[in-house]
């Protein structure tokens, strides 16, 4: 591969919403560049537009009422978003995987793990049935599957969360894509067997050299796996920098908020969590400025009728706030 | 005396593939004021206790003394005097109330249970809300208008209705987002220094608990593996399992997340219909032993004034 | 407010805006049948076997008795349409209370009711109607209660699977943890919840409860003081080579209501059902 070309390359993608009540912008104008070998959180809460993100970068949106209606998404140089689903179904699985939240509704209940695994390789790749099963035996044995060549003959019921999650994940890796998407892929999961998944996805993705996507609403999550983040409220990208700098130094008062309202094991004990008061405009009625003024508490005048740019306040910073800016 | 004091406590269920043994002798005690955080993973019983303690599941041994009284004989009608005493927050605010109830008959359930004239438990309805910041025309409304944390408050109020000595809040705060998580978490420490009431805080999120709770107790396949201050687990965790569990839980600091070694803990909670003999942990931990695998250990003092239930520490 | 939009809902179900509307014509037909139609519908007066158009006196014809046929469909509606409502009040009083008892309490309360419902499944719904007509007699009631009692299944079953939904609901939960009766959830905390699919079954168990009606009208086994749309369909099958418009006509009557009431079914179902609502 061209070592100039990014695995991912987003570029002013736009997802809307077509419903009854109106058009909703769901992701405004969102840009990212996901390097080879970088983990980039996207990190929000809930209707802020990351799932959707995920979704329309793997073009399964649910059309209706979702529809990409602008932007780029190049994959390895490519603009998929114009591309045909026919030809997607060629990319998917391939050239770019994705891992759900819900481990076990993302397997097929009547399939077992080898024959899921199985139908995998003999979409994308040139392997027999009989080399496909030798691979998935190893691809079980990559992802830590204990007790792998038993389980090979299991249905999704049979196994736990844990389990299954590892089985999406050897879905995911099993032609070697070169980006990686993981919509909240522990969130379903308890703490130890979370652990177990993220030092998982860290080794391979390590190991592959892919570009990671973690979407994730846990700030404790976002600093143990990511290189990058990406703050996003209503839509919008409102803050991206390194991991250090964001938890260190965040600008954009929504992510000091978020850290604020996050407590930290082994910190001295706050009195209260920093709140962040009113809760996620819909969107069908976001605010005309931006759209976090009415939680925000540096709010300014201008703040009610202009919605701010992103800027670049530092290398490799960027920050869509009045506020951050003057300061 | 004890706000709440279990006594080997136990709750089985009979399902098809065998008799599960969801809380399997607990004893505990929760003082009048205090915070007490009960954490573990899915599947340990915690759920169970919190839901035994208000008889919502039969109890099947064991006693549960609620200010000495002990209720776990009781049948449904002789429970009015505890049910005045501990009430409970549920998990899911989109479940936890009535769809087609609006707000204030929601509210108002367990006052007219008690026998309150209309008048006075409209103006108790009235108190409630504005005590957990929901407007006052929020009575007439129906739940789907409202947010998570917003119902969550709901929730709140309703349980807060007969001026309860302890509320059971399971897992109270796992379905909302980080802001509004924070907005409850606030809330209930307000009510708690406001009027004096404990909880019982049920969930399986270490930073949450770490940060509301007084003592904490580990819970695992049904029985308590360490119970201590907050402090004394979290700065010096006795027990592997407790060891393990804050080893793998995320830390919101990117710095500190480095910083530590991560041992991580292989395996998944065993089966519950199905449990290792001898020490449940025994089939995870790294430190077990022959002694492990026949002899299940009982909770007694440990080095750092906790208690744990471990053969080895 | 929440009326409205349940209105809206319906009506944006053209078909179901349509059905709602003859069974209203049809409703109001029988309420002022009396005032359209002052003398008794079973009186001659006129010619028999008189075609419809014929003669502008009776736009639908007379029968082999010289009886005014509209006039006999307009006081029919009544009671077919009250045989139909009762017959489903019938039925969804017994369903719901199977049904609701079955789900809620489980074990073997669950197991005894719905062996008795499968039991009631096995025979045949029309010859049991027809056997409890001939052993208790022709009368209305005996025929409301027949229908209701063949059709009282389906309702249970779903008012049964509802409550086993609904029952393990936290807020369900919390009402048992306040220590309210086991009655007054099934009654006031799980019924309301429980009821939108039951009426939509309901909506359509009347349109089963009319033709089982007119089926043992037809036979010859309906109430001989009531002229329902069934009986005039019995009463021309002798004539039917010649005069066949006597049998068409309240035929075609029943085909209607019955169409309309399944699509008033429908628009029912998209109206409740919650998984079809945008949120």
């Amino acid at each position: 591969m061209n070592g100039s070309v990014l695995p991912l390359e987003i570029t002013d993608l736009r997802t809307t919403l077509f419903t009854r009540r109106g058009e909703m912008k769901a992701v405004d104008g969102l840009s990212l560049t996901v390097g080879a070998g970088e983990t980039v959180a996207l990190v929000g809460e809930s209707g802020c537009g990351k799932s959707l993100s995920a979704l329309s970068i793997m073009r399964l949106l649910p059309d209706p009422p979702a529809r990409i209606v602008g932007g780029q998404v190049k994959l390895n140089g490519r603009d998929i978003v114009p591309l045909a689903e026919e030809t997607m179904l060629g990319i998917r699985g391939k050239e770019i995987g994705m891992i759900f939240q819900d481990p076990l509704s993302s397997l097929n209940p009547v399939a077992t793990v080898e024959k899921q695994i199985v139908e995998v390789l003999m979409t994308h790749t040139e392997l027999g049935r009989g080399q496909a099963r030798v691979r998935a035996h190893e691809l079980l044995e990559l992802v830590g599957m204990p007790d792998a060549a038993r389980r090979l003959d299991a249905y999704p019921h049979q196994l736990s969360g844990g389990m299954c999650q590892r089985v999406i994940i050897a879905m995911a890796i099993a032609c070697s894509p070169s980006v990686l998407i993981a919509d909240e892929p522990t969130t379903a999961l308890d703490v130890t067997v979370q652990a177990q998944v993220l030092a998982l996805l860290k080794k391979l993705q390590a190991d592959a050299g892919m570009a990671m996507i973690f979407i994730t609403h846990d700030l404790g999550v976002v600093a143990e796996t990511a290189d990058r983040v990406v703050v996003m409220y209503a839509g919008r990208k409102v803050e991206e920098a390194s991991v250090d700098d964001l938890f260190e130094n965040p600008l954009h008062p929504y992510t000091v908020g978020l850290i604020g309202a996050t407590p930290t094991p082994g910190a001295e004990r706050a009195e209260r969590l920093a709140d962040i008061p009113g809760m996620v405009p819909p969107l069908n009625a976001l605010p005309q400025g931006c759209a976090f003024a009415p939680r925000c508490k540096r709010v300014m005048d201008r703040c009610l009728t202009e919605k701010p740019a992103l800027m670049a306040p530092g290398p490799g910073r960027l920050v869509a706030c009045f506020a951050a800016e003057r300061a | 005396m004890s706000l709440l004091s279990l006594r080997d406590v136990r709750v089985q269920f009979n399902t098809a593939g065998g008799v599960v043994r969801a809380v399997n002798g607990v004893s505990l005690d929760l003082a009048v004021g205090e915070t007490l955080g009960l954490v573990g993973e899915s599947g340990c019983g915690k759920s169970t206790l919190g839901k035994a303690i208000m008889k919502l599941v039969p109890v099947t041994g064991g006693e549960i003394l609620v200010e000495g009284v002990d209720i776990a004989p009781l049948d449904r009608d002789q429970l009015t005097d505890m049910r005045r005493k501990v009430q409970m927050i549920f998990q899911d605010p989109y479940g936890s109330l009535n769809p087609r109830s609006t707000v204030g008959r929601s509210v108002a359930q367990p006052l007219v249970l008690a026998g309150w004239k209309a008048d006075a438990t409209a103006e108790r309805v009235e108190t409630l809300l504005r005590w957990v910041g929901l407007p006052s025309d929020a009575k007439q409304r129906y739940p789907h208008e409202f947010s998570g944390g917003q119902r969550q408050r709901i929730g709140i109020a309703r349980a807060l209705a007969l001026s309860p000595r302890l509320i059971i809040c399971d897992e109270p705060v796992s379905a909302l987002d980080v802001s509004v998580r924070a907005q409850v978490i606030n809330l209930l420490e307000d009510l708690k220094s406001q009027f004096g009431v404990s909880y019982l805080f049920i969930s399986h999120d270490l930073s949450v608990v770490e940060h509301i709770a007084d003592r904490v107790a580990v819970m695992y396949l049904g029985m308590l593996f360490e119970v201590g201050g907050r402090d004394q687990i979290w700065k010096s965790p006795q027990h592997p399992y407790t060891r393990a569990l804050l080893a793998a839980a995320p830390i919101a600091n990117p710095r500190l997340a480095r910083a530590r070694q991560r041992a991580v803990l292989q395996g998944e909670l065993p089966s519950p219909l199905d449990p290792p003999p001898g020490c449940p942990f025994n089939s995870r931990c790294p430190m077990a032993q022959d002694r492990c695998r026949v002899e299940k250990p009982v909770l007694r003092p440990v080095a750092n004034g906790a208690q744990a239930a471990c053969h080895f520490v | 407010m929440q009326r409205f939009e349940f209105l809206g809902r319906f009506a944006r179900n053209r078909g179901a805006l349509v059905g709602a509307c003859l069974i209203l014509v049809v409703a109001l037909m029988a309420v002022f049948a009396s005032v359209f139609f002052p003398t008794d519908p079973l009186r001659i007066v006129g010619l028999p076997e008189l075609w419809p158009g014929e003669d502008p006196e009776f736009p639908l014809g007379t029968d082999s008795l010289g009886r005014d046929i509209l006039s006999m469909i307009v006081h029919g509606a009544r009671a077919t349409l009250l045989i139909g409502l009762f017959a489903s009040a019938v039925a969804t009083i017994i369903g719901v209370g199977v049904g609701a008892v079955a789900g809620y309490f489980g074990g073997w309360v669950d197991e005894v009711a719905m062996r008795a419902a499968e039991l009631f499944q096995t025979i045949p719904n029309l010859i049991f109607v027809l056997t409890i007509v001939v052993i208790l007699g022709s009368t209305l009631t005996n025929i409301v209660i027949a229908i209701g009692i063949v059709s009282w299944t389906p309702i249970a079953r779903m008012t049964r699977a509802e409550f086993l939904s609904l029952r393990d609901r936290e807020f369900v939960q919390a009402c048992r943890s306040m220590g309210m009766s086991d009655f007054r959830i099934i009654v006031s905390e799980i019924l309301p919840n429980a009821l939108p699919p039951v009426i939509v079954l309901s909506s359509l168990v009347v349109a089963g409860a009319i033709l089982f009606e007119s089926a043992v009208s037809f036979l010859g086994l309906g109430d001989p003081n009531v002229a329902s749309w069934g009986r005039l369909v019995g009463d021309g099958r002798q004539l039917i080579r010649s005069s066949w418009y006597i049998c068409a006509i309240p035929g075609i009557a029943i085909m209607i209501t019955v169409l309309c009431l399944n699509l008033v079914g429908d628009g029912l179902n998209d109206a409740l059902n919650p998984k079809l609502r945008d949120r």
